[in-house]
């Protein structure tokens, strides 16, 4: 902003801050060294000299809050979300990557395994392949619960490399099996008077008689090598799988993975023309500037694509460029981006993210009263 | 828990089992309402999901502020999620349309 005398300053309505303050307060300026600005002005009273209220009212918040979706397919999203502040969107990333429960294998019951993958290794392999199931079918296993259908699920893998075959088979994760009536290795008890004996769960009805089972078959994410085996190799095991969240093990988080990025906003503050506008084009490796033709042979340099913008700062990086383009970031506008596992679409994650928010509210509120 | 005055309900600090999710965005709404003058948050030790909130107030019993700014934060939380599904459904909508 030039250094414009006190008096000539323009006069402004009433509930507006002067321009260079809304710069500071909605901007972060990337500048070549560093960023500046990067703290929000959150205090209501802020600006109390200057006569505005800087408080949160929450019709004006519901009036310029805004969603918009940019991509959504079953295994990610990319939207905006506008109006938000930082801590906010910050508590909804945070929540998605731990807080949000799943269904991963915890438990491994080996009976056999001849392959050179050692058992605890086979089991943290085990751990980490997705379960595509709705976790909010199940409930949570303690340690004095007995594992019944409402809270595992249980996969079986058998498989042998035959010494005929001649070449190494690889065990995939589509050969594990689901078993929806539960475990099949019998407990070791001392007497087998008993005309049903008891398995390791306690399954009183089959999974599959559940409604939302009847057609569809738990499976897991397949294609995911587990081991390889070579001629004469078996493994044979049984996996309980039960429900947890990314906190306590990186296995239960639902997302790939969940990020933000603030919108980039390029400005050029003054005529690029010619020669510099080539190169602006030119030095760009996004291609966020174009060149618009003036008539009369005038060339002149135009923001096309301020969204793909990295702030790679190239724009900026030689002496002098820096008056003429100013890297900016919209600091209540998140560019998010969710990448399921398969558990669960992106878009219901994102909610129940949220609902998980609210329900933290409500348990302290009860904790105050 | 609450630690503070029995005489002057204004300031207090108040001791709860969560971490940075809830904390900075309960800061975030504290410091957005007009009656509190000073708020913060901080976490004793790393090691143990304990974090202490401080919150002074104008007069107002900070509790009641602190519950009021829950509750504020609930509020957003619901629009949030009611603008996000309907932008979603319209989302499907458009490209559902367009797909046909």
């Amino acid at each position: 902003m030039p250094k414009v005398p006190l008096w000539d300053l323009p006069e402004l309505p009433q509930n507006q801050l002067p321009l260079h303050l809304q710069l500071q307060k909605t901007r972060v300026s990337c500048n070549n060294d560093a960023p500046t600005n990067t703290e929000n002005v959150t205090y209501s009273g802020a600006y109390a000299a200057l006569g505005i209220d800087n408080s949160l009212r929450l019709d004006e918040f519901r009036n310029n809050f805004k969603v918009k979706v940019i991509k959504l397919n079953e295994e990610d999203m990319e939207f905006d979300l506008i109006g938000i502040d930082a801590s906010i969107a910050n508590a909804f990333r945070r929540i998605l990557i731990s807080e949000l429960p799943t269904m991963a294998i915890e438990k491994v019951l080996v009976a056999n395994s001849s392959s050179v993958v050692q058992d605890e290794v086979l089991a943290h392999r085990l751990g980490l392949i997705p379960i595509k199931v709705d976790p909010r079918l199940f409930d949570y296993m303690s340690e004095n619960d007995v594992p019944n259908e409402k809270n595992s699920i249980v996969f079986k893998l058998h498989v042998k490399c035959e010494r005929k075959s001649g070449e190494r088979l690889t065990v995939y994760s589509h050969d594990l099996e689901w078993l929806p009536s539960g475990s099949e290795y019998v407990l070791p008890t001392e007497n087998s008077s008993e005309s049903k004996p008891k398995t390791y769960t306690s399954f009183t009805s089959s999974q599959v008689s559940l409604p939302e089972f009847e057609n569809n078959p738990i499976t897991v994410t397949p294609g995911i090598i587990i081991s390889k085996l070579a001629p004469g190799q078996e493994i044979e095991l049984e996996a309980h799988a039960v429900k947890g969240v990314g906190k306590t093990h990186a296995k239960w988080s639902p997302v790939a993975t969940a990020w933000y990025r603030m919108l980039p906003e390029v400005v050029l503050l003054q005529d690029i023309e010619d020669d510099d506008a080539q190169k602006l084009v030119n030095k760009c490796p996004v291609n966020v500037f174009d060149i618009e033709d003036m008539g009369k042979g005038v060339k002149r340099a135009t923001v096309a694509r301020p969204r793909a913008c990295t702030l790679c700062r190239e724009c900026i990086r030689e002496p002098g460029w820096e008056e003429k383009v100013a890297l900016r970031r919209v600091k209540d506008h998140f560019i998010f981006t969710i990448e399921s596992t398969g558990a669960l679409p992106p878009e219901v994650l994102f909610t129940e993210a949220v609902k998980i928010l609210e329900d933290k509210c409500e348990s302290v509120i009860t904790e105050l009263s | 828990m609450e630690h503070g005055s029995y005489k002057d309900q204004s300031a207090s600090t108040f001791s709860l089992a969560e971490d940075h999710t809830l904390a900075n965005a309960l800061r975030f709404t504290l410091n957005q309402d007009p009656r509190v003058s000073v708020c913060g948050y901080s976490i004793p030790h790393p090691s143990e999901a304990r974090v202490n909130i401080r919150v002074q107030t104008t007069g107002d019993p900070a509790k009641e502020v602190l519950k009021d700014s829950c509750q504020d934060l609930m509020m957003i939380c619901q629009h949030v999620r009611s603008t996000f599904d309907q932008a979603v459904a319209d989302f499907k909508n458009n490209n559902g349309s367009e797909s046909e």
